[in-house]
């Protein structure tokens, strides 16, 4: 059972407080009937689903009940990071930081 | 008679002798003893059968890595419990034992017969045998599998024991309690860590309580023994669980331990559980979990009296138990030549040391020979003889690889000795790489990926000194690695048994390999033939060989088996061990019981029952019920000997004809408010907000992205800036969900705030024709007139005092109210309610009468009559989209290319040609009956009832393209007829809804 860091709890609490919540950083547009079908196609169903570093939402479900945003490594399946929602995407640097960090 | 007893030596307790039976044989053992010790005492080495082969077979180690000596232990009702290893089993007085896998007897079994048709049971026979004919399957072949297959018997009642769960943090985690983990432990403690000790045995010492000859710091190994634990016992940082198994390695050093707390005693205390799972946080992990001997792979190495010369080395130094008074060993590690100078010593006359290495170091050999021990290096093993129990063994010397003449020794007990494979289970689990080590000719630790040490004969270190020092700097290293300041003590060692071996496949024979009966994975039966006759048809992928011979698939997980498979695997192959690899292991370490997992979770605790405020007067009603999500719900009130239909017959009767009560407080109720809640609202729900007046009410539909319904309910606006929204029963926590993320994720701007209330209100409502006249004397606050209070309206008034959220509404088509008042006075108002009813020949009713009622009037239950692929058209309710907004969610979808396109299922009503016959729900509908099969199916039937009102039965289904195809007949196939209907709309009963206006 992982553990988990909620940004907004600021503590590492057990993965049964969570509930995972897809793939981060895709906004909903802001007018969707300006979309073409194809553009609703890839907002509605189109994921990156990677082998490696994944940023996805989580929610702190059975605690303060937020959504935030983590990235988590989905080969050895740990958390690099979480961040709050609405704070930028960590950059490429910051993870591969936070990735040797964990090797080490 | 304890005739293979050994005075003077073991751990035993020989003044408490323990009496259990073994096939309802009374044995007599010792306190301390295992089931195999005391059988083994007695001389009885027969203690099982296998189980493909049904080939008798008796211990072959003495601990949890025992493929064959595995028994049913049994201690009144409802606790039996199959595959016990008898080598982990504490004897305690009346336990009862019996060996599985035999009929009628452990001597003589009729299963025994798969052994000497051996040949047709080769590596694969599972997939090649069975394949034809096609119609033997069925009743011939499966049912014969099923008879044969499985180990032992499963218990066939509900096991009475209670089973406890606890989470623990810890420091330092240290699994495993030989020299390298007592170490670690001591190291650890020392320096103020909280330290955990665990070890599966029965005491801690791991490989010193087989080594009393070894001294530390000097003195001997169980006085030091004793020394460390009383000194770890005198920590209060340091808590010492034996019996305890840890059984999975999880992520971020979360470890699963499973302590065994009843199972060795006579008389379990009163209450107390058999079984408690821990699990552990562990900011440091030392795994020093030893070593496991290997057996060595030769014909007949499974016979009974064939066992690992460490086993025998501790049935003898642990038990005071000599396997056999005549012994034989062979081996290619030095190890084997200790356990025969133990058991010479102790009076066995070992007749030879077959190495089959040409150099052994001269100490050995100097130490047999003053034994009397007749050393034959450079030899082979090619056969044994004995029927229930080894009685000779055939040995034949290997010269430039040749072997040559062989030579028959007569022996009690051949020990065996294939080496040493590091114990790492646990490492595995982390997903820790393992690399091959030449020298050790091993897979040894490589890289972690979790705050965990190796400690000892773990990474391939051998000897007791080795591992008392690396297990000193595991534990120092852990200790330090969490702030603590620690030193590792290094301790003097005498008399220690360093060694070294190398590793085999298959003994090279003078016989036809192809006949030898060597196995490697003794409890699933498989041989090493097994193993290159699977590599010769295809297999390459060490995990495809594993499925196709069930090497390693046993329970105990290929403890024994799997160096031994890789070792002829690869040879098969033609490739080194590293090149081929090694299968995965996963948890649990050991076979666990499902007790231990659900723990507390049984019966009444298995899941929460939701119960509402007025359940209480239900259940003393007479209420049958049912489950609704989590929820148990009145589904009907039978009255005198009525089934479900007739008393659902008479509630829908007497709702229509007067009034009827009904439960909700189950309905989802959310309150969404501040100042943007019209907006919010707005954007979630497909309907027009803006303009619904305060004190009214509307009908909301809440569609997914990808615009399909997803919930619906009636939402009340209690003012410009507050809505009472109700939601299904099952999907509150969903809606909630949802609402809560486009708040916190999407429009953070939206000053609104929604809240669960569903507990906070108990919910009543009336319905039929005397609702109002019911009601009305009750209300304060509200005008109840037709005028100033009509259908979908909401106020916020006193209902027999009680302040109360009041709508008028309707599910049934009737004249309908909706009562919600503070939980705590649900029960109040619905018992004055029922009884001001009284004079209305008011009926309580349940929700299968809510169901029909509701049906007859096409009003739909989302998840139902509804699947996740059902939009606003298909389910007839555009009329609740609003279309003129700009957006609300899933709004975009409506327009979606696969959304518009003709042929999508949709919602219709069906009536049955014959009006008696009800449809079953989830039945198929086709438009041909008589069409090949397999038929084209356009949907199915979503709710089915008999509708009492009508005196006929009534249908909703989803069917392809049913808005269009009113008035045709479509077909129902069942098993024995297919049943015609008519498609029709989806309202069956009032359909100008007069009976709501009243
Ligand atoms: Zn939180």
């Amino acid at each position: 059972m992982l553990l988990i860091h909620c940004p907004y709890c600021e503590q590492d609490l057990p993965e049964l407080e969570f509930a995972y919540g897809g793939e981060a950083h895709i906004a909903r547009p802001a007018d969707p009937s300006a979309l073409t079908d194809e553009e609703w196609r890839d907002y509605l169903f189109i994921r990156s689903n990677p082998r490696g570093v994944h940023f996805e939402r989580w929610r702190h479900v059975h605690g303060c009940a937020r959504f935030f945003n983590a990235v988590r490594e989905t080969v050895g399946d740990k958390f690099l990071m979480t961040y709050k929602t609405g704070e930028p995407r960590p950059s490429e640097e910051e993870v591969e930081a936070r990735l040797k960090e964990l090797s080490a | 008679m304890s005739t293979f007893r050994v005075a003077g030596r073991g751990r035993i307790d020989r003044s408490r002798p323990i009496r259990f039976t073994f096939d309802g044989r009374t044995v007599q053992g010792y306190e301390g003893d295992t089931v195999a010790s005391a059988l083994l005492a007695n001389g009885t080495h027969l203690m099982g059968r296998s189980f493909k082969y049904h080939r008798p077979r008796g211990a072959v180690t003495a601990g949890s890595d025992e493929p064959n000596a595995l028994v049913g232990t049994r201690r009144g009702p409802g606790r039996f419990e199959p595959n016990t290893r008898a080598t982990m089993q504490e004897i305690y007085e009346g336990l009862r034992t019996e060996s599985q896998n035999r009929w009628p007897s452990l001597g003589f079994d009729v299963g025994g017969v798969n052994d000497r048709f051996y040949m047709l049971f080769s590596a694969g026979f599972y997939y090649k045998t069975f394949m034809w004919p096609r119609s033997f399957w069925d009743k011939v072949y499966e049912p014969v599998i099923r008879a044969a297959a499985g180990l032992g018997k499963p218990p066939t009642e509900p096991d009475p024991d209670r089973y406890a769960s606890r989470f623990l943090h810890c420091d330092v985690l240290v699994i495993g309690a030989g020299p390298a983990g007592l170490a670690a432990a001591l190291t650890a403690g020392r320096s103020g860590a909280k330290v955990v000790l665990v070890d599966e045995q029965s005491e801690m010492g791991g490989s010193l309580l087989s080594e009393p000859s070894v001294e530390i710091e000097g003195q001997p190994a169980w006085d030091w023994i004793a020394a460390t634990m009383a000194e770890l016992a005198s920590m209060d940082n340091v808590r010492l669980m034996n019996r305890t198994t840890a059984i999975g390695y999880y992520h971020q050093n979360m470890v699963g331990l499973c302590q065994k707390l009843t199972d060795h005693l006579p008389v379990p205390p009163e209450g107390a559980p058999r079984e408690r799972m821990w699990k552990v946080r562990a900011g440091e992990v030392v795994l020093a979990q030893g070593a496991l001997e290997r057996p060595l792979v030769f014909d007949g190495n499974d016979r009974p009296g064939v066992m690992l010369a460490g086993a025998a080395q501790t049935y003898l130094n642990r038990f005071g138990v000599l396997v056999g008074r005549r012994a034989v060993v062979v081996t290619s590690h030095d190890s084997a030549w200790y356990a025969a100078f133990d058991l010479a010593d102790a009076g066995c006359k070992v007749a030879a040391i077959v190495d089959t290495r040409a150099e052994v170091m001269s100490a050995l050999r100097e130490q047999a020979r003053v034994r009397g021990i007749e050393v034959l290096p450079s030899h082979t093993v090619t056969g044994t003889a004995g029927r229930l129990r080894v009685k000779s063994v055939r040995v034949n010397p290997v010269v430039n690889g040749k072997v040559g003449a062989a030579r028959s020794l007569d022996c009690e007990a051949l020990l065996m000795s294939g080496g040493w494979t590091p114990s790492l289970h646990l490492f595995s689990h982390t997903k820790g790489s393992l690399h091959w080590d030449e020298e050790a000719e091993a897979f040894l630790p490589g890289r972690k990926t979790e705050a965990c040490r190796i400690a000892g004969a773990g990474r391939g270190l051998w000897g007791i000194g080795k591992a008392l020092e690396d297990g000193a700097k595991a534990g120092a290293a852990a200790a330090r690695a969490l702030g603590h300041e620690a030193e590792a003590k290094s301790l003097a060692v005498a008399n220690d048994r360093e060694g070294r071996g190398v590793t085999h496949k298959e003994l090279p024979t003078d016989r036809d390999p192809g006949r030898a009966r060597a196995f490697i994975d003794f409890q699933n039966d498989v041989t090493a033939k097994d193993i290159r006759l699977a590599v010769r048809e295809g297999m390459r992928s060490i995990e495809h060989v594993k499925r196709y011979t069930t090497n390693g698939m046993a329970t105990d997980q290929g403890k024994m088996s799997n160096m031994n498979g890789l070792a002829i695997a690869a040879d098969a192959v033609g490739k080194a061990p590293p090149q081929v690899g090694l299968t995965t292991f996963r948890p649990p370490y050991t076979p666990t019981t499902f007790g231990a997992f659900a723990g507390y979770h049984r019966g009444s605790h298995f899941e929460v029952t939701r119960k509402t405020p007025i359940d209480s007067w239900a259940e003393e009603h007479g209420a049958v019920y049912e489950p609704v999500s989590l929820w148990r719900r009145a589904r009907y009130f039978p009255r005198g000997n009525e089934d479900m239909r007739a008393a659902v017959a008479r509630e829908c009767r007497m709702t229509r004809a007067s009034v009827g009560i009904f439960d909700a407080s189950t309905l989802g109720k959310i309150e969404v408010a501040g100042p943007d809640a019209v907006e919010f609202m707005n954007r979630m729900y497909t309907n027009p907000w803006t303009k619904l007046a305060a004190g009214r009410c509307r009908y909301g539909l809440l569609l997914g992205e990808d615009g399909y319904i997803r919930d619906d309910g009636v939402i009340g606006r209690l003012s410009n800036d507050r809505f009472h929204v109700t939601t299904t029963t099952g999907g509150a926590a969903r809606v909630l969900g949802m609402m809560e993320d486009y708040l916190q994720t999407e429009w953070p701007d939206l000053r609104v705030w929604v809240t669960s209330t569903t507990e906070q209100w108990a919910t009543i409502a009336l319905n039929g024709p005397n609702a109002r006249n019911l009601l009305a004397p009750f209300v304060e606050g509200q005008d109840m007139s037709d005028e100033a209070f009509p259908h979908m309206s909401v106020a916020e008034c006193t209902v027999a005092g009680f302040p109360a959220r009041l709508f008028r509404m309707s599910f049934t088509g009737e004249l309908g109210f909706e009562i919600n008042v503070p939980a705590r006075h649900g029960r109040a108002l619905w018992e004055k309610l029922w009884e001001a009813g009284q004079e209305y020949d008011i009926c309580p009713y349940g929700t299968e009468t809510m169901h029909v009622l509701r049906a007859e009037k096409g009003y739909i239950i989302v998840g139902q009559d509804t699947d996740g692929t059902v939009t606003p058209d298909d389910a007839g309710f555009g009329w609740a989209v609003g279309r003129k907004k700009p957006d609300f969610v899933g709004k975009r979808s409506l327009t979606r290319p696969d959304i518009v396109a003709p042929g999508r299922k949709q919602l219709v009503g069906l009536l049955t040609d014959e009006p008696d016959v009800v449809l079953e729900e989830g039945a198929q509908i086709v438009a041909d009956p008589d069409q090949p099969k397999p038929m084209t199916m356009l949907g199915h039937v979503t709710s089915s009832y008999w509708s009492e009102t009508l005196g006929r039965s009534i249908a909703l289904a989803l069917v392809a393209g049913g808005h269009g195809r009113e008035g045709e007949t479509l077909h129902v196939p069942m098993p024995d007829r297919t049943i015609t209907a008519k498609v029709t709309g989806t309202v069956f009963f009032d359909p100008e809804n007069t009976r709501i206006k009243l």
